[in-house]
């Protein structure tokens, strides 16, 4: 087994060393022998960000390249909300280093911050050398040198992204990370179910699992090796774990009736689970090493969609005790809940901010249903997307972007929508319906 | 399968009392806002407020002639935000309490579906509620529990496609598979 992707940097902060990255790039080796998907996903603005802040990330010098790394760069930063890049044709020059560099030419046009760089192709290996400068206060503020197999040239775009993202923004870039998302191809007997793993652009993508029965909730693993899912393989759900890297699986529950909505403690340990083997779906929440189960929730209603308060202290969960489905909050042992959400009669499937002090949710309001954001603090609610029925939200591990599901022309495809609700995207796949994206953890 | 669902009204006047007494437990709310503009999550359905008595055992519906094999027809539809047995489907079902009453080793796979409005999971749940009222009526019918299996698939197995009232109202339904 060889590693894909090397990547050094050449200046003092090493907060993703080498060795930890190359741990994260073998799991990768081993996903790339399974089948080839079939469902890649591309990008498509739907809502774009008047206040983004301008950027130009100039073509890479450096011929033969299967990747155009400064594009992958360039469209992470705009996907991001935060950033308006400049488009190609509207560069008067394209340097390539920063002693290249005429300020003036990018201050006439507004651009605030400007990219430059590099590569070089030895072997197999690419180096690329880049460069961040601030254009007002004509200076650098970053410069390294990554190094890179020509076949996973994205991953690294996808990190120097990270760099320039966390340099400037302040909060850590979060392109190298992946999704996991279920398609549907196909009506009635017909239909065939698959579950897959991307890159956070849709790229890469690799099918994990395919059925003639559904495929539900994928959640990750706090390490990201791992994903646990609801599958009806067995005619009935059941809920399963499965290792990315090594594809062996295991079955965690299959009680009777509901087996649904798995989610990863924040300790990697337990599985917080919706089941109604006591008649009704509770919330239960399991030792995995021991498979023992506590039940969190005891009431004649409907308890699921669990979510873990970021200190794994607490559970939130939808119930409809009060009529209509709300949002709750209850400590993992036990005590009374506390109602969350009030605005409106349908709120769901809420997801916990990585800091825990925003809700993410699908309310319905006049819009029908969208992703709203709740304040926790405050209690206000704002609706945060614009889009057909939107389901399954699911938030970046830097707590910056939401990705969701919704639907176009009848076909179901992914969304995502900044935080801040400013910047909202499309991302259509090539065939079948798209759904219940899960945004990974950090992958290092 | 064709069953056209605008029969709403006569089906809300109609839900026999002992129905209403089952679904005790609440609505099945898939999600409200239909395509034409009905806000505010009320809906049509009857969600489990008392019904008075309705007309009896609705005419010679297919699946009474079949006490002897297993009734034909092997659907039932569901109005929105309801679990309720529509009076329409009343002699469907007991068609297959008869069946599975006189038949003691069959088995019988109540499959529970909603529309696709609302989210996935919290749907999950509906379809197991929507089930469990037919198992319960089955039940009451003389059915024994270890005949009848419930299994929710929510909106992960529509029938048909298509995101307008004619293509809900044909996926809310609970299927007998046999």
């Amino acid at each position: 087994m060889r590693t894909l992707i090397n990547i050094w940097t050449n200046k003092g902060r090493t907060r993703m060393p080498a060795a930890r990255f190359m741990a994260t790039c073998l799991g990768l080796v081993a996903l790339l022998v399974m089948p080839m998907a079939q469902a890649e996903l591309t990008i498509d603005i739907t809502r774009g960000n008047e206040r983004a802040t301008p950027i130009a990330v100039v073509p890479f010098a450096g011929e033969g390249l299967p990747t155009d790394v400064a594009q992958v760069v360039s469209d992470d930063l705009g996907r991001s909300g935060y950033f308006d890049p400049l488009p190609r044709s509207s560069m008067f020059a394209k340097p390539t280093s920063s002693e290249e560099v005429k300020f003036g030419e990018w201050r006439s046009l507004d651009t605030r911050y400007l990219v430059v760089g590099s590569a070089t192709q030895q072997g197999g290996q690419v180096s690329i050398r880049y460069e961040l400068m601030d254009v007002n206060g004509e200076s650098r503020l970053l410069g390294e040198t990554v190094t890179s197999s020509t076949n996973d040239l994205r991953r690294a775009g996808h990190y120097i992204a990270d760099q320039i993202f966390e340099e400037i923004t302040g909060i850590r870039g979060a392109f190298s990370t992946r999704l996991a998302y279920v398609t549907s191809q196909g009506v009635g007997d017909n239909t065939q179910y698959s579950l897959y793993v991307a890159d956070s652009d849709g790229h890469n993508s690799q099918q994990v699992l395919t059925s003639d029965e559904p495929i539900m909730s994928p959640a990750w693993s706090p390490d990201a090796g791992k994903l646990a899912y609801v599958s009806f393989e067995s005619k009935r759900p059941a809920i399963y774990v499965q290792n990315l890297a090594s594809g062996q699986r295991a079955k965690l529950t299959d009680f009777e009736g509901l087996n649904s909505a798995p989610v990863w403690s924040p300790d990697g340990r337990r599985l917080a689970m919706a089941l109604s083997r006591d008649g009704n779906p509770e919330i239960y929440v399991m030792d995995i090493a021991s498979r023992g189960l506590q039940r969190v929730t005891n009431s004649s209603s409907i308890e699921t969609e669990p979510d873990w308060s970021p200190d794994g202290q607490s559970l939130i969960f939808t119930s409809d005790r009060s009529g209509g489905p709300q949002i709750y909050r209850q400590s993992v042992s036990g005590g009374s809940a506390e109602r969350l959400t009030r605005t409106g009669n349908y709120n769901a499937r809420g997801r916990l901010s990585p800091d825990g002090k925003s809700l993410f949710l699908i309310h319905r309001g006049n819009n029908g249903f969208q992703v709203a954001k709740q304040d926790l603090q405050s209690g206000r609610l704002v609706e945060i997307s614009n889009a057909q029925q939107a389901e399954s939200p699911s938030v970046a591990p830097n707590g910056t972007m939401v990705i969701f599901a919704t639907q176009q022309g009848g076909t179901g495809v992914l969304g995502a929508v900044t935080a801040d609700g400013r910047a909202q995207f499309r991302l259509p796949s090539a065939q079948g319906d798209v759904r219940e994206p899960a945004w990974s953890p950090f992958l290092n | 399968m064709f069953f056209k669902p605008y029969m709403r009204s006569l089906a809300v006047a109609a839900s026999l009392a002992v129905l209403a007494g089952c679904s005790s437990t609440g609505g099945t709310q898939d999600g409200s806002m239909d395509g034409t503009g009905a806000a505010g999550g009320v809906g049509t359905g009857t969600a489990g407020s008392g019904q008075v008595s309705g007309t009896g055992m609705g005419g010679n519906g297919a699946g009474q002639m079949a006490s002897t094999g297993i009734p034909d027809v092997r659907t039932i539809y569901f109005d929105y935000d309801s679990d309720t047995i529509r009076s329409e489907f009343e002699s469907v079902v007991n068609a297959h309490a008869s069946y599975l009453a006189g038949n003691p080793n069959a088995r019988v796979i109540l499959q529970g579906h909603t529309d696709e409005r609302g989210t996935r999971e919290y749907n999950l749940a509906l379809g197991e509620r929507r089930a469990g009222a037919v198992q319960r009526y089955l039940s009451l019918r003389g059915v024994s529990p270890s005949q009848v299996e419930v299994v929710s698939y929510g909106e992960e197995r529509p029938a048909v496609r298509g995101s307008n009232e004619d293509s809900f109202a044909q996926n809310r339904r609970v299927v007998f598979a046999y």
